[in-house]
Formats: structure tokens, sequence, C-alpha cells
């Protein structure tokens, strides 16, 4: 997609530019439909019906009302609070999940940028998520902000090790870190996915991540720093309006962007798992955009079936039950590779 | 359950290093003190070293207005207030005190509906309990599908009084309304799609290895301490104490109906843990279920309003009241001087006992184990405050 | 035990400090027992093998009129499955006794409302301070004589 843009406009500027805008378009509209999803399937799950009204069929224009509602809110901000820190917090949540789209391949046409350490610059920067929630418990000047802010930073932190852990495993088979080429090793029918390769290791390593991905979103089980029913609302507590937006594109940005990972590099990313047949550069889109969107359906299904753990339980779960077994997949990876 | 002594860091030098304490508030806004209560906590990281309850943000001096009250009839209304999440308990106690002042006895008949109606209480106000305890720790749907049920319950009482959760219905010496017609119909066709409810409520959270690592070995509450602290209801029947009002002191006609009393025995942690509490109420809802299938096979016929006294007197004397209500033993201790209107009425409702064992239990506990041992108390403000 | 056998028991081994004893033709029994030897009393009758009264049912101030403030007491073994009340009375115009919330720790909440509400004070509880109503409030409302003020803390009471 670089050399036709490139062809077409002659203009680099241009072109990267459009390149990046690339994936807003697609997370723009997506929160907005899975804020919908998220609402319809909690009311599904629990025996009633959710939006109905709002635009027609099923409410399907809610989240557009609950948008246009949050533009016109008043910002409050807390007298005592860290007015920059205030104001750059949520802006800086976005950043995280939203660069992190920059190495992933939405189809064997487009890929913001085809680095070779794809995978470890994916990992690296949505870490940056943590530096904002926790600028946004401190600057609330709210004790119970603080505390979320700080359980939040505890958790994403050591659920980075088992998430690292889990794609050392699927690297080592891949020998690379690029995703495009870990996307074009997977070529065929889903059998050639690297889920179902040395197997069972490779499928342990595939759980481990996804349960890992739910602590690194903070959702249920692991929604401890948003705990409704604990710390009202956690670090977000003292927003309002379009920063509070901002914060649930957010939280939906980074849903999604742990599950295209995980599609990337276990379920084949955009390639279609009946081989030859309905693939292509367009095709890889739907392929990569149903994997990706099946994981946050997955998601929202958890979340409103679990309780939440507690945070102590958190980090023991972490530490002593998926950080061991991630070792072990790759030791058995290792092992396999070897002989 | 976890260090309470604050390990002091010391210098090479000698000098100590401070490790504060930090006072945080819960409430009295808050999503999960169930009403207006404020928890005083002093907390060391994560770990609570001291839980001071503060009460009195709902206090509507139903004494003081007993007493200005020209007649006993007209307190009832009052006392549904009082604990609103379950009204029918809390009148029948108020209205058998008035009863055995009066000394008059009511119909079989009025026996039976009472009966009936306690127990859907019971269930109706145990759903509460046990939905808004999986909000606490995070499970949001058996809320949602506990509350469905209880909708049926609240039909019941509506086509039966009119009101869904304040009645007015238990009257001295009999009841406001007799059953509608149907009324035995439906009850007994609520009791069949009840039963799998239970099952359906256990597999998706009691049992649950998540909900048992939250509540199980949390708030543990000796049965030698509920004794102490005057603990009442599932509060002390989960510590393993076998007692329940409705046998053991026994009123009404509950002695004429096959049930048992469910006890916490400790089986996925420690006897006295919430996870006992939380399931003796999810027990006792199908106990409760027995029972009033028992009571509408046996309803006699009569008139309702047979015992009701044209005039309420009685004689100069005191007389202390208990009776089981869904969160404990609610008592009134009514004096009465001689007129129409009640001299001193004092409710001693359960909830606010068992909140002042919150503290003892807390120690040592974690934040989010505060919230699951408040929500296993089970405590409604109205009547904590009065 | 019947409640005559319990105040036989009681004035056996407290017999000046019974002031009187009401087991015949009331609804509830009761023994009416000085003020002073509440807290000897309610030690003994927690304590003794036969009398056993391990619940502290309920405990209420009330205004006696007269000039006298009561406090009452309502007890049950669990144990042996009696129950029994004990009454006290004190003047309003100093109202003190000792506390048993050391013998029944549910009498610490109670306590604080009976002083709350009546202006009853409690020697030896650990923490008497009002409970239902702000701290700051003027008065004991569920005295007889109590006045509604016209303002607390400049809002109309009133209203």
């Amino acid at each position: 997609m670089e050399q036709v843009l490139q062809n077409l406009l002659h203009n680099d500027i241009l072109t990267y530019v459009i390149m990046a805008v690339v994936p807003l378009l697609w997370i723009l509209p997506y929160a907005l439909f899975a804020v919908w999803l998220e609402r319809k399937v909690s009311a599904h799950m629990q025996d009633r019906l959710g939006p109905m009204r709002t635009g027609g069929w099923h409410g399907w224009a809610q989240t557009l009302a609950d948008i246009l509602k949050l533009i016109q809110k008043e910002d409050i901000v807390p007298s005592a609070a860290d007015k920059k820190l205030h104001f750059v917090a949520p802006y800086l949540v976005f950043i995280g999940s939203y660069a992190a789209f920059a190495a992933i391949p939405f189809s064997s046409a487009y890929i913001g940028s085809n680095i070779n350490i794809g995978l470890f610059y994916v990992i690296a920067v949505s870490s940056l998520v943590v530096v904002g929630l926790l600028m946004a418990g401190w600057a609330s000047n709210n004790k119970w902000s603080l505390f979320g802010a700080v359980r939040s930073a505890a958790q994403i932190v050591s659920y980075e090790i088992p998430t690292a852990l889990a794609l050392l495993a699927v690297v080592m088979v891949a020998g690379t870190l690029n995703l495009q080429t870990i996307n074009q090793a997977q070529t065929g029918w889903f059998w050639n996915w690297y889920l179902f390769q040395k197997f069972p290791f490779i499928f342990i390593a595939f759980i481990i991540y996804f349960v890992s991905s739910l602590a690194e979103t903070n959702r249920t089980p692991f929604d401890i720093p948003e705990a409704e029913s604990e710390l009202v609302a956690g670090y977000h507590t003292e927003y309002s309006g379009m920063k509070f937006a901002m914060f649930f594109l957010a939280e939906y940005a980074n849903m999604f962007a742990v599950s295209a990972i995980g599609s990337t590099l276990f379920l084949g990313g955009w390639n279609s798992p009946f081989g030859d047949f309905l693939s292509g550069p367009f095709w890889g889109v739907f392929w990569f955009l149903s994997k990706g969107m099946f994981f946050v359906f997955v998601q929202m299904w958890l979340r409103w079936t679990l309780p939440r753990l507690r945070v102590d339980q958190l980090m023991y779960v972490s530490w002593k039950v998926l950080t061991p077994w991630a070792f072990a997949c790759i030791l058995g990876v290792g092992f396999w590779l070897m002989l | 359950m976890f260090e309470t002594d604050i390990p002091k860091f010391k210098t090479s030098t000698g000098r100590s290093l401070r490790n504060e304490e930090m006072i945080i508030n819960m409430g009295p806004q808050h999503p999960s003190t169930h009403g207006v209560l404020r928890l005083e906590l002093v907390v060391d990281g994560e770990i609570v070293i001291e839980v001071i309850p503060h009460i009195g943000y709902l206090h509507r001096c139903f004494e003081k207005h007993c007493e200005a009250m020209t007649n006993y009839q007209q307190v009832i209304p009052y006392c549904d207030r009082m604990d609103y999440v379950a009204a029918m308990n809390m009148e029948y106690s108020y209205v058998l005190g008035v009863e055995r002042l009066l000394g008059i006895q009511v119909p079989e008949r009025v026996e039976h509906i009472r009966v009936i109606m306690l127990e859907l209480q019971r269930i109706a106000s145990h759903l509460i309990a046990l939905g808004t305890y999986g909000l606490d720790v995070g499970a949001f749907t058996p809320f949602l599908f506990m509350f469905r049920d209880r909708e049926r319950i609240l039909d019941l009482f509506e086509t039966t009084c009119g009101a869904r959760l304040l009645y007015n219905y238990i009257w001295v010496g009999g009841v406001s309304h007799d059953l509608p017609p149907g009324f035995i119909d439906k009850a007994k066709a609520f009791c069949k799609y009840f039963r799998p409810k239970i099952k359906e409520y256990n597999d998706l959270l009691s049992f649950n290895d998540i909900f048992i690592k939250r509540t199980a070995n949390v708030g543990v509450l000796p049965a030698d301490v509920a004794i102490a602290y005057g603990s009442s209801g599932p509060m002390l029947r989960g510590s393993g104490v076998n007692w329940d009002l409705r046998r053991d002191d026994p009123y009404s006609i509950y002695n004429r109906f096959q049930w048992e009393v469910e006890v916490g025995k400790g089986e996925m942690g420690t006897v006295g843990d919430c996870w006992d509490r939380y399931m003796v109420r999810m027990r006792e809802m199908e106990q409760s279920a027995n029972i009033i299938e028992q009571a509408l096979e046996q309803m006699p016929e009569g008139d309702v309003q047979a015992a009701v006294p044209k005039r309420i007197r009685p004689n100069t004397g005191d007389l202390y009241v208990r009776t089981e209500s869904a969160r404990g033993e609610i008592g009134f201790y009514i004096v009465s001087d001689g007129s129409a209107s009640p001299y001193r009425v004092k409710a001693r409702s359960p909830s606010f006992v068992n909140l002042s064992v919150l503290p003892e239990i807390c120690r040592g506990a974690m934040i989010a184990d505060v919230v699951a041992i408040a929500g296993s108390t089970d405590i409604v403000l109205g009547e904590v405050d009065r | 035990m019947t409640p005559q056998q319990i105040s036989e028991k009681l004035k056996a081994q407290f017999s000046d400090r019974i002031r009187e004893v009401k087991t015949e033709g009331v609804p509830d029994p009761s023994v009416k027992v000085a003020p002073e030897a509440i807290g000897e009393i309610a030690k003994f009758l927690r304590d003794d093998a036969d009398l056993r009264f391990d619940y502290l049912m309920c405990l209420s101030g009330v205004d006696l009129g007269k000039n006298l403030l009561g406090v009452v007491y309502n007890l049950s073994s669990m144990t042996h499955r009696h129950k029994i009340t004990v009454k006290v009375e004190v003047p309003v115009e100093n109202p003190v006794m000792p506390s048993v919330s050391s013998v029944w720790p549910t009498a610490n909440w109670h306590e604080r409302e009976a002083f709350d509400l009546f202006g009853i004070r409690f020697t030896g509880h650990p923490d008497l301070r009002r409970i239902l109503l702000p701290d700051d409030w003027d008065g004991h409302p569920l005295r007889k004589d109590y006045k509604v003020p016209e303002f607390y803390r400049g809002m109309k009471v009133p209203y």
C-alpha cells in the first residue's frame, strides 16, 4: 500500500500521514460499535435487552448519542488536582494503545511500519499505558484514584512478563520478530497456524497470552484498577466529558490491539483459514478484523461471567502460575526445536 | 490473616523510617456499602488495621414518631420503612408484640397467609442480599438473574395488597386484604419455577473458583464472638451455631411444617467465613420454598379480619417480642401505659447488632475484603439507623 | 428455669440490691435492680452455670416520667432457653450507671444509643459518643420533655 500511495502522490510526508491515519479509521468506528456490542452482549447474557430505541433497530445509534452527550459535558477538574497531568493523562493512555497499531499488519498489503523488531516494539510501546494511568490516578488528588492507579501499574507491569514469555515461545518457532513475516509463514489452511504447531506448547502459550492480555487491558477478572464496587471508578473517577470518553476509547482500542496481536501470532493474522480460498489483500483485512473481533467478544463474555480477583490473588496468578508455565512452554518449544 | 505489625526499617545510622498509615473513607456515598454507611478505614497499604463504622445518616426518628402516633396501628407503615427490603418481617414482629400485649389470637387462615408472606419476603430479601453480594465481588450477571426472579415475588405481593416494596399489609389481629383469587396457584407455580434457579445460581456463582477465592477464609466470625456480640440470623448460623427463632423461640405455626435450619459447615474454608454466610442464605431460600408449599397445601378458609380489634388499648405493661427476619432477630420492646398510643417502642434491628461485629472481623483484611465482609453482613441502613 | 427460680437465685446472691420482682400477671417477667450493682449482676447472670445468660437481646432506654430514666436489659440464654428482663432506674439529674459492655459486647452500641437519645452515661464504656445523631447535636431527643431546637448549625430544624 505504501508503494501505491507513493506512486499516486509523489509526496513522502503525505504518504506516511495517510498510512498512519488508516488504523484510526478502523479504531474510531470500531470503538463506537464495540461499546454498543458490549451493552448488547451484556444485556442478552443478563436476560434483558439493552439499548433498543436510539436510532431504531436495536438502538444502534446509542454510542453516537453518548458521544454527542459527552462532547457537550462540562469538563470538571478538581481544584486541588495537578492540572497539566490531569490534562495529559487520557491522551497518553490512548497514545500507548494507538502506537501499537503501527507495527500490526492489517493485511498482506498494509502494515503501518514494516520494522524487523515489530513484536518487540509493540510490546514495549503498549507499556506507555501504565504511565498514563499513574498520571491519571495521581493527578486526580483523590485517595481512591491513587489506589486504582497504583494497583493498575502493579498489575500491568507484572502481567507483561507472562505475555512476553508466551510470545517468545512463538518467536522461537517463527525465528523472527517481524510481524509481517510471521503472518506470511502461516499461509495455507488453518493447521498451518502457529496455534497448532509444536502441540501442546504453543497452545498453552496462547492460553497464557490470552489470560495475561485480559490483565493488560484491565478487564474482569482483572479489573481491580477500575473495580466499580470498591473504588467507585478507580483511576478515572474524577474525569468527565471528553477526557472520560478518551479513556474509554483507549480501553477499547487496547482490547482490539491485544486481540490483534494474539490473532496475528497464533491464529494466522490476515490469512484465510481455508488456504487459497477467500484470500487476497482485501480478504486479508476481513479475516484479520474478524479474528480480532472474535477475541474482543470473548473478552466481553468473560467480563460478564466471572467475579473479580483480589489484588494479591491477581499477583499470585501472574508470578506463581502464569510465569512458571510460560517458562515451561519455552523450554518445551526449545527442546522440540533442538530435536 | 496478614501481618498487622508494620515493619520498622532502620538505616545503618540508626534512624528509623516513618511508615505511615493512611486514613481512608469508604462512604457515605459508595457503591458497596449498601446504603449510607461511612466506614473509616485505617490502612497500611492494602491491609486494614482498623475499621470504624459511622452510622446515623439515615436516622428518621422512628422511635420518637411512635410516641406521637394516636394509634398502635399507625406505627405499621413506619415499620415497613425501617427494613425496606424485608418489610413484611418487620411489620410482623411489631404486630406480634401488640397482639401478645392485647392477648388476642388470630384465625388460622391469617396465620397461614402470614407465614406465606413472611417466607416469600425472606426469599426476596435473600435474592437482593446475594445479588448485591455478587456485584460487590465483581460478578455482574447473577445480580440481574436474581432481580428477575424477585420480580415474580413482587408481582405476587402486588396482586395481594397493591404494593411492591412497602406493604402495610400485616395488621394487628389480621391482614389488610385477603388473598386474591388465583394467588395459591401462582404461588405454587413460583415455587416450582424457583427451585431450578437456585441450582443455576450455584453453578454460576457459588461454586465458581474465583468467588470461592474471594470469600472463603475471609471475615471469619467465631461462634463465641458471634454470640457475645449478639449476632443473629445467617451471620450466626454461618458461624456454625444452630439457632433459629422460628424453631427455638417459636411463634406462629412454624412448628407444623417440615423444614431444616441451615448451618454453616466450613465446606470451602473456615466455619464462619463469608462463603458460609452466603451459602446459608442460598440454602435458606430453598427451605422457605418448602415452607410456602406446605402452607399453601394446608390453607384453611376463614375471615381474615375477624380478630381485628376495634380499639387497641393494651393494659399497662411492657413486652419484648422477637422474630426471625431475613437478616436475623428483629425485636420490639413495647411499653404501654394503658392509652391508645404507644409509650415507648424500641426497635432492635438485626443489622444494627450485626454491624457492630464488623470492627472485630475486619482486622488484618485487605480493602477488597472489607467490601466482601460488609456485603456478607447483609445490612440495610434503614433498620440500622431507624 | 422459670422466672420465679431465676429471681430467687438473684435474690439469694444480691439480696439488698434487688428492688422489685414482677413475675406474675405481666407479659414479661422482670427484676428491678439497683443501678450501681448492674455490673456485678450482669457478670453473675452470664457466668453462673444454671443461669448462663449469654445473649443480650436488647438494651433500651426508657423515660419513665417522674424524673426517672430507666434502662431495660432483655436477656436470653441460648444454652438453657430461658429469658429474663432486668430493669434499672436512675434519676434524670444524674443518670450515671456502670456499663455492661465488658460482659456482653452487644451492649457497646446499644449503650451508645441510650446515651445519644436519653443522655444516660455509662461508666466504663470504651467509646461513649453519639451514634445516630450528629456529634454536635444538643439535647437528648427521646426524653419526654425534649424540645426540638430551632436551628442546627444555621439551618432551620422544623421546616
